[in-house]
């Protein structure tokens, strides 16, 4: 274990970390943002979606010890004074959910995504999501709401 | 389907967990306001035409859901049936709401809590429409009813003066008005009210029928919504088990001394269960990793030899532990399939495998157990919070009253999640601990311990005139279950048959729409088969075999959006038409697939489903769960399969085992057929039973292939069929 410095949504905390502990338990146990969910640890689902740096990373993937002095946004950021991020507002609008347990790393992935491609095509959309798993089949649902949330100026 | 049945259906094997624990050893707390149950309308009779109203503290046994009309007008609403992305919290939200005339969001409801929520014997077999829904409407409208009389007397007015909006009851004659709470007096009343009260016709819902959104939708945008695997409580450990070597192993010895000697780790050894408590997950995860144990695993047989051995290991009556069937008859007959056979002039004679495959929920197995003396609350995923009570009630020889089972909203079931593992193994745990504990199992671990839709065999059997009438049907269902077994199609002889496999390889248990996909998919494929044969066109030869009206609707329905037989196929592209009925829904589903000749991939473009289950309480909701359905099946029918030898699941990770992802995403079109005119039913499960046979039946169109495995095109389309 060993101290460490993480800027997560803006400030920075202090905590200890093992040299293992992968980025996901300490945002999840140890600050207890519960919004970045484990799916599978191998980086295959995307539940653990985060932005490093303003980019979508799997959680599950990276050493905590390894990001200090990165930025690190989870959803529990998006929403800014009482408002929701315009990619949270859409998947809203279009209902782009059942269990929802795939809901924030979808939007976290769609925020990066549209970041780096804000007009995207529909194929753009797919390939750039493929890395997200919906085991609910909202698919048609959440290209719906990347649609719609880069109409509205989602790359906010 | 009788109830029993399927319950005997939606049975699974039980989890061996190994330990034993020695013997040891309702009334809710509201505030004032208006708790109302519906009973038997006989019983309310019985009691001098008037409702029952009793102010002490009395609910009897048998009732499946009640109502609380707060001082405030709020109402709550208490339901075991639990929520996991079906969205019957706001679908029943919103029957409540119709019938009791508040608006939705003056509407809590509790679900799935074992202490507030009357007994329900689990969410499954799409009932919470059929029934809870039903419950529900008639709770409101006889609450309803009583307040309406209850502020006669305290407004004046008869009923025709009388109307209310929004929980107010108002007198149109004199304009006085009252709230539903301002009738209660601080009193807290409980009242039995009849079950027979005057429900509001479908035809004239105004809140019921309507797209309204999930009620608690932004607490998911916003990641606030604290599933099972999200909860903290004072104290708590991170758990992790230490696995067996294979399924049915058993622990012959253990070396544990590296994790014992760890800071702050503490080693569970009871039996086979081997488990360690650490303050984090990830010293958790390390801990075990450091325990040696050998484990004596039986012989068990392999995927090779999966479909002979499921066809020639026939269980005993009553002895199937796990998957459908049970001890019941299992046979249908009608004619004689052999008259009927030797008087056929077309045949078919086809054999139908479906592999393993697995829910793969995403959120896996968690559990939260909280000890308390001998008191134990644990908070789980489950569809069954009540049963998975009563295996911590028998794990532990607790009494019922001191175990309570709490279900967050949770990351989806699909029938995978009726069962307690992680909720026993996690009250182990912190029993030994002292403290609460939190156990998440991991991705491997959901694909390895968890349950499996049964594999199964299929032998089709059918004759026909050269005219085109079917005359000679036999279905013979090998180990994957009952549901949907009975062919909807006119045919006079026929002999249909389920039978269940002894010690079947893999641990087997419910899954969305049960075998009702795998029966689905040989009957509609051997239904292409014939009409091909006879060289008719298959949606003709069905709808010359339909006589139920709704069926036939939806394959009309279907066919005309989707443009049937406007397209003639080509070998890079192929349509396909399936359908059935099950569990009061009914479905036709039309789909067009793209292959490439060369690569042999081949991509699922379009589908198009009809779909009727009575009139619709949501129909954005029910949309969803359709697309949903569709989607999911596309695994089933085209890639998944869980790969096991000797008791091992060979491809426990998402790496290995394909689910649909956004790049499998074909165009989907449903149509809703809103049937105001006969009762509501469930959606959960059925529309995923058509996907896989159209796509095996559209291959067939494009490739003269048939495909009669499921999955169809593991990797790629395969040689031959």
């Amino acid at each position: 274990m060993r101290e460490i410095t993480l800027n997560v949504n803006g400030a920075d905390h202090r905590l200890s970390a093992a040299d293992d502990e992968m980025l996901l338990y300490v945002l999840r146990d140890g600050l207890n943002l519960t919004g970045t969910k484990y799916g599978c640890g191998e980086g295959q689902c995307g539940a653990c979606t985060v932005l490093l740096d303003g980019r979508p990373v799997r959680s599950c993937q990276i050493h905590a010890a390894a990001v200090e002095n990165r930025k690190i946004t989870t959803i529990e950021a998006l929403e800014r004074d009482g408002k929701l991020h315009p990619v949270q507002q859409a998947f809203l609008d279009e209902e782009a959910f059942q269990c929802s347990y795939c809901t924030p790393g979808m939007i976290m992935s769609a925020v990066g995504f549209l970041a780096a491609n804000s007009k995207p095509s529909d194929e753009e959309i797919i390939r750039g999501m493929n890395g997200n798993i919906c085991r609910c089949g909202t698919y048609p649902r959440i290209v719906a709401a990347i649609r719609r949330a880069a109409n509205d100026g989602g790359a906010r | 389907m009788s109830f029993d049945n399927e319950l005997v259906q939606q049975s699974t094997e039980r989890f061996r967990h190994g330990f034993t624990v020695n013997r040891r050893e309702l009334l809710k707390v509201f505030g004032a306001g208006l708790l109302v149950c519906a009973v038997d309308a006989r019983a309310v009779q019985e009691s001098g035409g008037r409702p029952r109203n009793q102010e002490e503290e009395r609910i009897p046994h048998d009732i499946a859901s009640w109502i609380h009309v707060g001082q405030d007008n709020h109402v709550s609403v208490f339901t075991g049936k639990a929520e996991m992305g079906q969205n019957i919290r706001t679908s029943l939200t919103q029957q409540v709401a119709e019938e009791l005339y508040v608006p939705v969001d003056s509407i809590t409801m509790v679900m799935a809590d074992t202490e507030l929520c009357p007994f329900d014997m689990g969410t499954f077999g799409s009932r919470s429409t059929p029934q809870m829904g039903t419950e529900l409407r008639n709770i409101s409208a006889a609450a309803r009813e009583m307040l309406i009389d209850m502020a006669a007397e305290r407004i004046g007015g008869n009923r025709n003066q009388l109307a209310v909006t929004s929980g107010t009851v108002i007198n149109h004659a004199t304009g006085q008005s009252v709230k539903y709470g301002e009738l209660l007096h601080g009193r807290q009343l409980v009242q039995l009210v009849p079950d027979d009260p005057p429900l509001i016709a479908p035809e004239k819902w105004t809140v019921a029928g309507k797209a309204v959104p999930k009620v608690d939708g932004r607490d998911f945008v916003t990641g606030k919504h604290k599933y099972t695997s999200d909860i903290v409580r004072s104290g708590m450990r991170h758990g992790k088990i230490v696995r067996p070597s294979a399924y049915r192993a058993t622990l012959s010895s253990l070396d544990a001394t590296a994790a014992e000697n760890m800071s702050d780790v503490t080693v569970v050894h009871d039996g086979d269960f081997v488990g360690v408590i650490a303050p984090d997950s990830t010293t958790a995860m390390r801990a075990a990793k450091t325990i040696k144990a050998d484990w004596k695993a039986p012989g068990q047989i392999s995927e090779r030899e999966l479909y002979d051995y499921l066809r020639t290991k026939p269980a005993n009556r009553g002895q199937q532990a796990g998957g459908e069937g049970g001890n019941r008859s299992n046979l249908h007959e009608k004619g004689s399939f052999e008259t009927g056979m030797a008087s056929a002039e077309k045949k078919i004679d086809s054999t139908y495998t479906v592999a393993y495959i697995q829910h793969a929920p995403l959120e896996p197995r968690v559990a939260v157990a909280e000890w308390n003396a001998d008191r134990l609350t644990v908070w789980t995923g489950t569809q069954r919070p009540f049963a998975v009570r009563d295996e911590l009630v028998q794990a532990f020889h607790l009494s019922e009253k001191n175990v309570r089972v709490i279900v967050p909203d949770t990351g989806s079931g699909y029938g995978g999640k009726h069962t307690g593992e992680a909720a026993v193994e996690c009250a182990r745990l912190a029993k030994a601990a002292g403290k609460p504990v939190k156990l998440q199992w991991t991705r491997e671990e959901e694909f390895s311990w968890a349950y499996f839709r049964p594999a199964g065999v299929i032998d089709v059997s059918a004759g026909a005139r050269s005219d085109g009438t079917l005359v000679a049907w036999q279905f013979h269902n090998y180990n994957s279950g009952p549901s949907a077994i009975n062919t909807p199609y006119d045919i006079p002889n026929q002999r249909i048959e389920f039978h269940p496999t002894q010690n079947p390889p893999l641990r087997q248990g419910s899954y969305r729409a049960l075998a009702a996909t795998a029966n689905h998919f040989a009957r509609e494929s051997a239904m292409d088969e014939i009409a091909h044969a006879l060289g008719l066109d298959p949606l003709e030869l069905r709808l010359k075999h339909i006589s139920d009206p709704r069926l036939k609707a939806v394959f009309e329905t279907a066919a005309k959006r989707f443009g049937w037989g406007s397209q003639k196929s080509t070998p890079e592209r192929g349509f396909g038409i399936a359908g059935g009925f099950e569990k009061g829904g009914y479905v036709a589903t039309c789909a067009e697939v793209a292959v490439d000749p060369a690569s042999r991939a081949v991509w699922i473009r379009r589908v198009v489903q009809a779909w009727d289950c009575g009139p619709v309480v949501n129909p954005n909701g029910l949309k969803n769960q359709l697309e949903g359905a569709i989607m999911q099946g596309i695994g089933g029918a085209l890639f998944e399969n869980v790969h096991f030898a000797g008791g091992v699941v060979l491809n426990p990770r998402f790496a290995s085992y394909r689910v649909p992802r956004f790049r499998d995403l074909p165009k989907i079109e449903v149509e809703l057929i809103d049937r105001k005119d006969v009762k509501p039913f469930g959606a959960g499960e059925t529309p995923i039973v058509g996907i896989a046979p159209a796509v095996a039946n559209a291959i067939f169109e494009a490739t003269g292939l048939r495909l009669r495995s499921l999955p169809l095109a593991p990797n790629g389309l395969p040689e031959r069929g």
